[in-house]
């Protein structure tokens, strides 16, 4: 049991027996590159995948940011340029704080209204099918068609505003999308539209897998509903929020589509996200140093936050 | 399903409930306080999540005049047909102006191998790291789970230089591979992690029986993965299906899937937008992924619960 | 519909066995895809399929900015289509530097292009070490108010002749509830107002010394400052348009819904499919009424190289076709542009066009900013234009201290 964490105690009795190390592979010394010949013969793809396109590409990307490639890469260094440009830029910070706003708003909701509703969901109620049904769908729905619909709900002249004000309120206002101070919130609604039914799957399933047992001893004891989620339940789910949250973070450093499909990253820049920018200057602009450079800083800030915890999680240990 | 007596033995207590569903005594169905407010606030919240459905449904049925009128949300006083015929097959991108129809089997050509050959990849991957693990593994596995920050358009170039290099630019095969390749990641985190949970006794067995790497994988594993399987395929199929930027970029134009022709449909504007056929050309496009979702809804929560919760 | 009658004309007359030669196919990307743009492109496919070959239409909607990477990837990928769209100027200098397109010197001598294309600038921006790599195929100008005379008659006064009256006749049209300005969210529209702006309210002199010279200083000097004091105008002006494309802008003028906008030529087409006539419906001023004159910029068709003979053969076919009188005609009526030839009689145009021509033959031309600066320094200036238009708390000041910055480093 336990990729992801030290495991919760009592979640399960098999769990006892699987965390005990397995012997396999410390069984013989010699010949280490055959031993296992079939898993490292399977494992070729990923290997390739790992190591040509993701590190590959990331190890060409970097040193294409230290040049000044426009319309097709060249290997002309001009040293930290690129870098002092993008940081000169209004266009990139505005983009990073956009991000940054997005990104923890997203996360915080994400995670409370999936929990919620999967609360909600463990009740023992009626219709679970339905209800699961309904929460889930938008997921299936790409970026660029949520975007569509929301533009098209929260356009003043058609949408929501314009349904308000004909009941009568006539100063109502809400046009998310056409203030540059609330437009990246107009975004946000549309995003946990589309995600937070993914999160509500995680939790549900998560809080599914927690025993029976548990829910009997907190009521014995008398701790009510809300302390026995808070302080029991959720500590014993750490597995699910880090899984959910891999899943939550990567989509947010990758929003890109949504945007575009949304506000375009108007009005003005007002709603640019980093992903945005990279591809505005890599393939508008065809300045592809300028590209590389922003996309850089990306995957720094990813690979600070995420290499380390990756490898505690998935390389510090003796079995996952 | 003949396996499932295995699985019920051996699966942790958890699993069992999962399958049961939902246990113990039924709520007596009276109107208690308790039930108002659970019901009132799953009731709140499937209104905010069925909206955008309502009006992409009564919008798509609407004739251009009546959504001039203003109101998004009135029920259409004259249903007409027209958005979605228009949408499926006469709708104008430059001088082509069969609609939707025209990518729909590109879509299917395009998604049906590159599901299955992702999968296929991903799940011995998993495999391979939860059950043979070997020196290094680790690693490759981490930059693997970095991959999947990784924006894919900055991964463009690099891929359009691999494939020109391979000889594959351009063609199908190109594209089931650009899709395999970014679907590794998550997916193979959900594989290793449903391979990781399942009782390692069955495999120490098989060992002792001699039993080899892939005899392993197909005789013990692969019968019991039925969950997993399901969430791997529904995400694929949600993602491919979806894919507008690989399908664009990474192939020609008789192979453009639907979704650039959506595209084409919703940004090439003639006059005033269609906001009817926008919608019904959108509901089209969403079909399959909607039809998988609701068909197998049911598997993927469990699906979720034995891959991504366990380990 | 016309497009949809001409498309199908088209398809009829692809699947009725035109002669026995079998015909090449010869695939064409591009981004026109909206209302006008279709029905041009109409034109060229059948003017094409004429001469023997078959027009694969390869339209990419959602602008240059989505077309223009697929256009190169698959270029640079080595699965390079028949001949592809770019503006004129500098988008496709790297792709010609790297050998990967086609040289049309020879034909263009044997046809005596030189002799034929005007203005001159045009062939000059195809040529590269004096070759010739690209065909022009329209000139696009942006200098253009386009006037709804319906929201005027309305607002109870008359329709403005240039841009001073505009701005002032701005009050009378809120009064009655319509939008004086129209203008999309679209960041290049901001822009380009600007730029047309830089080159009528400012005047010739500057706009060269700015965007030709990069002459740091005359971007922050004074005769800017008026410039950018006419942006503030027009920024007041169009608040509260909310769309996104600029034939949604447009079509708020054509209902009557908004005064004017400022766009190029091409705003024309779409005036045409909605059945106006100029000088009764609406009414256009080529340099706002301030300045009598426009920029060439335009449309060029690329020729990747190719392997496959046949294609190769398709592709001088559609060269030629190009730049046929004929197609010339037919092509730029219904997009709205002016034909890249002098010889050509456009009977057909209507008042607007011809008052382009006019222009265009005094000579009255300057070259577009797509020729002058780089995409990555147009990137720049549409980051800042779209920024200060949707802006309401950016100072005039901060944005032309801005802008000069980007000209300092511009290239």
């Amino acid at each position: 049991m336990t990729v992801f964490s030290t495991k919760p105690p009592g979640t399960s009795p098999s769990a006892v027996t699987s965390s005990t190390a397995r012997p396999k592979t410390r069984a013989r010394r010699p010949n280490r590159l055959f031993r296992n010949l079939s898993a490292k013969i399977a494992s070729i793809p990923m290997v390739l995948t790992a190591v040509v396109i993701f590190l590959g590409g990331t190890v060409w990307t970097v040193v294409y940011s230290f040049t000044n490639s426009k319309l097709l890469p060249r290997l002309t260094f001009v040293g930290f340029d690129q870098y002092e440009r993008l940081w000169a830029t209004p266009r990139w910070l505005v983009s990073i704080q956009n991000l940054a706003t997005y990104g923890i708003l997203s996360l915080i909701f994400s995670l409370v209204i999936g929990f919620l509703l999967a609360a909600l969901m463990d009740q023992k109620i009626r219709f679970e099918d339905t209800f699961r049904t309904i929460f889930l769908y938008p997921f299936a729905l790409s970026f660029i068609v949520t975007g569509l619909v929301w533009q098209w709900i929260l356009n003043p002249e058609f949408g929501v505003q314009s349904v308000v004000r004909s009941l009568g309120w006539t100063s109502f206002t809400f046009d998310p999308l056409y203030n540059e101070d609330i437009v990246i919130y107009g975004i946000l609604i549309a995003a946990l539209w589309q995600g937070t039914g993914l999160v509500m799957c995680l939790m549900l399933a998560g809080l599914r897998g927690i025993d029976e047992d548990i829910w009997k001893a907190a009521r014995v004891d008398g701790i009510p509903m809300w302390r026995t989620y808070l302080f029991i339940i959720i500590p014993m789910m750490r597995p699910v929020f880090v899984t959910t949250l891999v899943i939550i973070a990567s989509g947010i450093v990758r929003i890109y589509d949504l945007v575009v499909a949304q506000t375009s990253g108007g009005p003005g820049i007002a709603s640019d996200v980093p992903a945005k920018y990279v591809y505005d200057y890599m393939f508008f602009a065809q300045n592809l140093g300028q590209g590389f450079a922003a996309s850089t800083m990306m995957l720094l800030a990813v690979a600070i936050v995420i290499v380390p915890w990756a490898y505690l999680e998935f390389g510090g240990r003796k079995r996952g | 399903m003949d396996k499932s007596p295995i699985l019920t033995v051996v699966q942790p207590a958890a699993v069992d409930r999962l399958r049961a569903g939902p246990q113990g005594k039924r709520p007596r169905p009276a109107i208690s306080g308790r039930n108002v407010m659970l019901y009132g606030a799953l009731g709140l919240a499937a209104l905010y999540y069925l909206l955008p459905l309502y009006v992409m449904v009564v919008t798509s049925l609407k004739g251009m005049p009546e959504i001039r009128l203003g109101n998004i949300f009135s029920p259409p006083m004259e249903i007409t047909f027209e958005p979605w015929v228009k949408a499926w097959a006469e709708a104008c991108t430059g001088l082509n102006c069969d609609g939707l129809s025209r990518g729909f089997w590109n879509s299917v050509k395009i998604m049906v191998p590159s599901v299955i050959l992702s999968i296929a990849i991903a799940s011995v991957n998993g495999y391979a790291l939860a059950n043979w693990r070997f020196k290094g593994a680790d690693l490759f596995f981490t930059i693997l789970i970095v991959g999947a920050f990784i924006p894919y358009q900055v991964m463009i170039y690099p891929l359009v230089i691999v494939l020109r290099e391979l000889g594959i630019y351009g063609t199908l095969s190109g594209l089931i591979l650009v899709h395999s390749i970014f679907g590794m990641p998550i997916l193979t985190l959900l594989f290793r992690n449903y391979f990781v949970s399942l009782p390692e006794e069955l495999f120490k067995a098989a060992r002792i029986d001699g039993a080899g790497f892939w005899q392993i994988y197909f005789r013990i594993m692969l019968p019991m993965s039925l969950p997993i399987f399901v969430v791997a395929m529904i995400l694929q199929v949600t993602g491919i299906w979806n894919d507008f930027l690989f399908g664009v970029v990474f192939t020609r134009p008789e192979n453009y899937p639907m979704t650039v022709q959506l595209n084409n449909i919703v940004n090439s504007v003639q006059g005033v937008k269609e906001y009817n056929v926008n919608m019904a050309a959108t509901l089209l496009s969403g079909a399959v992924p909607l039809i998988v979702y609701f068909v197998s809804g049911r598997l993927f929560v469990r699906g979720i619960a034995a891959g991504a919760v366990k380990g | 519909m016309n497009i949809r009658a001409v498309a199908a004309l088209l398809a009829a007359s692809v699947v009725l066995p035109v002669g026995s030669t079998q015909a090449t196919d010869l695939e064409v990307t591009h981004w026109w895809t909206s209302g006008g743009e279709a029905a041009a492109v109409a034109e060229l496919a059948k003017a094409f399929d004429a001469t023997g070959n078959h027009w694969v239409d390869g339209a990419i909607a959602g602008s240059g900015g989505t077309a223009r990477p697929i256009m190169i990837s698959r270029i640079t990928g080595g699965d390079p289509m028949g001949a592809t769209q770019f503006n004129h100027g500098r988008q496709a200098e790297e792709l010609v530097n790297e050998g990967l397109m086609r040289d049309f010197t020879e034909l263009a001598a044997k046809e005596k292009w030189a002799e034929k294309i005007r203005p001159a600038s045009l062939l000059k921006s195809c040529t590269f070490e004096g070759k010739i790599y690209c065909v022009p195929l329209n000139i696009h100008s942006w200098q253009w108010l386009w006037l709804s005379n319906d929201a005027y008659k309305k607002a109870g006064v008359p329709v403005p002749k240039n841009w001073d009256e505009y701005v002032a006749a701005a009050p009378a049209l809120e009064k009655v509830g319509i939008l004086p300005m129209a203008m999309g969210g679209q960041p290049w529209q901001a822009n380009n107002a600007f730029s047309v702006l830089v080159i009528t309210v400012g005047g010739k002199d500057i706009y060269q010394k700015v965007y030709g010279d990069k002459d740091e200083k005359a971007a922050a000097g004074p005769e800017m400052a008026k410039v950018f004091k006419a942006a503030d105008d027009a920024r007041r002006m169009s608040k509260g348009t909310n769309v996104q494309d600029w034939n949604q802008a447009t079509n708020l003028v054509i209902t009557g819904k908004a005064g004017g906008q400022i766009m190029g030529d091409w705003a024309q087409g779409e005036f045409q499919l909605a059945g106006k006539k100029a000088g009764v419906d609406y009414t256009c001023l080529p340099g706002l009424g301030v300045t009598d004159v426009l920029t060439t910029g335009g449309d060029a068709i690329y020729f990747p190289v190719l392997k496959d003979k046949e294609k190769s053969k398709a592709q001088e076919a559609l060269a030629s076709t190009l730049l046929d009188p004929k197609t010339q005609v037919a092509f730029n009526l219904k997009k709205g542009s002016l034909p890249v030839r002098g010889d050509v009689d456009l009977q057909a145009a209507n008042d607007c066009m011809r008052k382009g021509l006019d222009i265009l033959a005094k000579g009255n031309v300057m070259t577009s900013t797509d020729q002058l600066i780089s995409q990555d320094t147009q990137k720049q200036m549409e980051d800042l234009m779209s920024q200060f238009f949707a802006s309401s708390s950016m100072t005039v000041e901060t944005a032309q201290k801005r802008f000069a910055g980007i000209i300092a480093s511009a290239d």
